[in-house]
């Protein structure tokens, strides 16, 4: 059993069809932490201890949130400048992350063609997320591939958000196999299932 | 009674007159009082006035003054002060008075004359050095406080050198003293002088100036002096708040004046009846009180007294000056007292060398305490009554000591003008201490101003709390806070305060009229200041603002915002979304306050301004749409930050892009 906690960052959650559907889908999953950071930081105050503490206290570590201008939601950008600090996540005896997992969720308002150099976002998605993989590099945690959805605002997010879910409960019960996991390039709800090691027990397809 | 009034005209409008053009000037208001004196002297002979008599009542300023230094002196600091007090002081007195009688000897005066000449003119004026510090701002200054330190010891000297002096006495002027003072005394007005000595009480010429010790033997005058000081230091400190505390039962302003000048007018009597020096118990009563929570009150009850009595003395000094024996020999009084100032200086400098003051300090030093004091004055006519000075001389020294006070504030502009630009580059590598940094003066102490006292108090900066309720000083100086007892609506209760180098102002009282009155007068005063106000509703806003508040918070309105915010949350709404209403209301608001402070007009009544109730409607019906839900005036500016284009839009982009 893996600890994990779901940071959650959406400012405009009322007007959010994916990133509701899938902070909606998480809420059943039992034995996972869950933070709406602008619920519970709705004036940018974020507790720096408390959230030490948690980081401190989980394994794996996923953040949900929807792309804004190449990059995450300011609170969670907030609170990673505030949180990670000098001294515990990096730097000198900077090593209370160290092992730890970093996951994203990602949603973007493009079409998956459009993070392709002919596309009009011209880069790939994983381009954009470097700064959270390297992130996670100086803290000595390993990164593994992002959960992403394209086109959400146009797309059906029923199956992204039930894969959200199953992945929740995968990392929690160690049924993913993060080491595959991190070898991917994006990871999507039709294909956690290739990360996922063999239920023990169930007979090999 | 018209005698009175005539009289108290032609102060009051000499010291009017002269002192805003003295000051104008750059000469600094105690010359401007001089020169007044000066002026009206011819007037004052032809009344046939007794000015060394109005003088004397005057030197009473100077108890004060000493009473409102001792306020400014927390014992603790008079301790520090302790070797300076005793060495400076005492090689002051003592190095000037064996100088000056030595020239005195040389000129042919016998030892015991000229010992008595060296005592009176060893000493210097406490009254214009220290008025002139204060003016000038440099009491806080190496050099203010080794002048002020020598002036203190000075005072204390007098009341030995009162005892030494009778020693002195020549038998051969026993006989003829009396003599010569009824001779001269209505001639000329600094003769007068001699009619007002202390050394008449044994003729029982004064029937109020009673000594109860004289007639004591030693050890029992010494057990009442000691009993009369303890007096003072233990009432000072145990009586002061009870009976302030009951006073103001009363709730009357000038009671507390009154109250005031009991405690400096009774230690001065209780001082005197046991042969002390009443500048010198008013001093002590001072430093006692300056821990105190009415130390302020006091200040500004005293003040204006200290300030009104101190311009007399000054103008009686003027006035006192002998033109007629001046201008007989002026190049021997001139001679006299500029080699007096010489000598005074030189063993000043020399102090200054062994005490390592520097720069502008040292020569604010040697300078400024050059002249001879009021309390020469008050020995020449003790000297003279004793038979220790023959008339004559003592005229002769009156007169320089006079000239010697009034040369100077020249010096001090001559310190300021050449000195201190020639310092400049020196004392830059060498910035002086600074012992009070900017202050915050918060006033009123209720709910609100206690919130930002320790607000303040927690970012580290220092406050000052003026409030007048004593019960709430009293819980707050539990928790040992920096209290003051007052009225701060009273501007020179804020100035006693410290307004002047205050760097904030916070007006938290509850009067709101009053609050404005004071946002205005300080305004005025300090077009600099920062001032933050509290206002109780919308229209004092904008009184505040018309004035010259920096800033204004509406008590009630941020707590019933932060109110209203958890109500939304309390009802489902989500904190961040919560939190974006609440700031679009707050700034919703602020830009109808802004609306209608651009047709308030402080002069009419808001129910009367018919633009502004024009306004107010406009405002009120988008409001009441808002408040039913009609409205999108500030949805509009919260929902557009997230909100997602809509799905019309983005194929109709798509569209466009394949195109």
């Amino acid at each position: 059993m893996a600890k994990v906690i779901h940071y959650y960052a959406h400012p405009g959650h009322r007007f959010s069809h994916t990133n509701k559907a899938m902070w909606d889908a998480s809420q059943p999953v039992e034995g996972v932490t869950r933070v709406d950071l602008y619920a519970e930081y709705p004036r940018h105050n974020v507790n720096i201890d408390r959230e030490q503490r948690r980081l401190i206290d989980h394994d794996v570590v996923l953040f949900q949130f929807p792309v804004f201008w190449y990059s995450a939601p300011s609170l969670l950008k907030e609170w990673i400048d505030l949180t990670l600090e000098h001294g515990f996540a990096y730097g000198k005896d900077g090593d209370k992350l160290c092992g730890k997992w970093m996951m994203l969720a990602v949603t973007a308002a493009g079409p998956q063609d459009a993070y392709s150099e002919g596309g009009y976002q011209h880069f790939p998605l994983r381009t954009f997320l470097t700064p959270f993989e390297q992130t996670a590099r100086l803290c000595k945690m390993r990164f593994a591939a992002p959960y992403v959805f394209y086109d959400a605002l146009r797309a059906d997010p029923a199956a992204h958000a039930q894969g959200f879910a199953d992945l929740l409960s995968g990392l929690r019960d160690d049924r993913i196999d993060l080491d595959k996991a991190e070898a991917e390039g994006c990871l999507y709800h039709d294909s956690i299932a290739s990360v996922s090691r063999r239920p023990e027990g169930s007979p090999a397809q | 009674m018209t005698d009175f009034l005539v009289l108290a005209f032609v102060f009051l409008a000499a010291g009017v007159v002269a002192v805003p053009i003295a000051s104008r000037l750059g000469l600094g208001s105690v010359l401007g009082y001089l020169i007044a004196g000066v002026a009206i002297s011819p007037i004052l002979a032809a009344l046939q006035v007794d000015v060394v008599a109005i003088q004397h009542f005057a030197e009473f300023g100077v108890v004060m003054m000493l009473f409102l230094v001792g306020l400014e002196l927390e014992p603790k600091m008079l301790w520090q002060m302790r070797h300076r007090l005793l060495g400076l002081g005492g090689l002051q007195v003592g190095v000037t008075t064996a100088l000056v009688m030595g020239v005195a000897m040389v000129f042919g005066l016998s030892w015991s004359v000229a010992l008595a000449c060296g005592l009176v003119l060893a000493l210097s004026s406490t009254a214009i050095v220290l008025q002139t510090l204060n003016e000038k701002g440099l009491m806080k200054s190496d050099g203010g406080q080794a002048s002020f330190s020598v002036l203190l010891f000075q005072d204390i000297a007098v009341i030995p050198m009162l005892a030494l002096i009778p020693l002195l006495a020549l038998p051969e002027l026993a006989d003829v003293g009396g003599h010569v003072v009824a001779g001269h005394g209505a001639e000329s007005v600094a003769e007068a002088a001699h009619g007002e000595t202390h050394g008449e009480d044994h003729g029982g010429g004064h029937g109020m100036n009673i000594n109860l010790v004289e007639n004591l033997p030693a050890w029992q005058a010494a057990l009442a002096t000691i009993a009369a000081i303890a007096g003072v230091i233990m009432g000072g400190a145990y009586l002061t708040t009870p009976v302030f505390r009951f006073v103001e039962m009363a709730n009357l302003r000038e009671l507390f004046v009154a109250t005031a000048l009991l405690f400096v007018i009774g230690i001065a009597l209780l001082m005197t009846l046991v042969g002390l020096s009443p500048a010198l118990g008013t001093f002590l009563a001072g430093v006692v009180l300056a821990n105190s929570e009415y130390r302020h009150e006091l200040e500004s009850d005293i003040d204006p007294f200290r300030g009104l009595l101190l311009g007399l003395f000054f103008m009686t000094v003027g006035a006192a000056v002998n033109f007629g024996l001046l201008f007989g020999s002026f190049g021997t009084f001139l001679g006299l007292t500029l080699g007096l100032m010489a000598i005074k200086s030189a063993v000043l400098f020399g102090l200054a060398r062994i005490f390592k003051l520097k720069g502008g300090d040292k020569y604010l030093f040697g300078l400024g305490l050059a002249q001879a004091g009021e309390f020469g004055f008050v020995l020449l006519s003790f000297t003279v009554a004793n038979n220790v000075l023959p008339p004559v001389v003592a005229d002769q020294l009156l007169l320089v000591v006079a000239l010697s006070m009034m040369l100077t504030p020249l010096l001090f502009i001559f310190h300021e003008k050449v000195i201190l630009p020639r310092m400049a580059g020196e004392t830059e590598q060498e910035p002086d201490e600074i012992d009070e940094t900017g202050q915050i003066i918060i006033a009123g102490h209720g709910r609100f101003g206690g919130v930002v006292n320790r607000m303040m108090r927690a970012a580290g900066y220092s406050t000052t709390v003026l409030d007048h309720s004593s019960v709430q000083l009293e819980r707050l100086r539990r928790f040992g806070v920096k209290v003051f007892f007052g009225d701060a609506t009273r501007p020179d209760l804020l100035h006693a305060a410290g307004l002047r180098e205050a760097r904030l102002l916070v007006v938290a009282i509850d009067q709101r009229d009053a609050a404005t009155e004071l946002v205005r007068h300080v305004r005025h005063e300090h077009p600099k200041l920062g001032i933050v106000a509290r206002a109780v509703d919308r229209h004092h806003v904008y009184e505040l603002y018309a004035a010259g508040a920096t800033h204004i918070v509406r008590d009630t309105f941020d707590s019933a915002v932060r109110a209203g915010r958890s109500a939304y949350e309390e009802l489902g709404m989500h904190a961040f979304d919560a939190e974006m209403l609440a700031q679009a209301f707050v700034d919703d608001d602020k830009a109808t306050l802004l609306t209608l402070a651009s047709v308030y007009d402080p002069k009419i009544p808001a129910y009367e301004n018919e633009e502004y109730l024009e306004k107010l409607k406009e405002v009120a019906s988008q409001r009441d749409d808002i408040l039913s839900g009609n409205g999108k005036a500030f949805h509009v500016r919260t929902d557009r930050g997230w909100t997602p284009p809509s799905r019309e839009d983005l194929d109709a982009e798509q569209e466009a892009d394949k195109t």
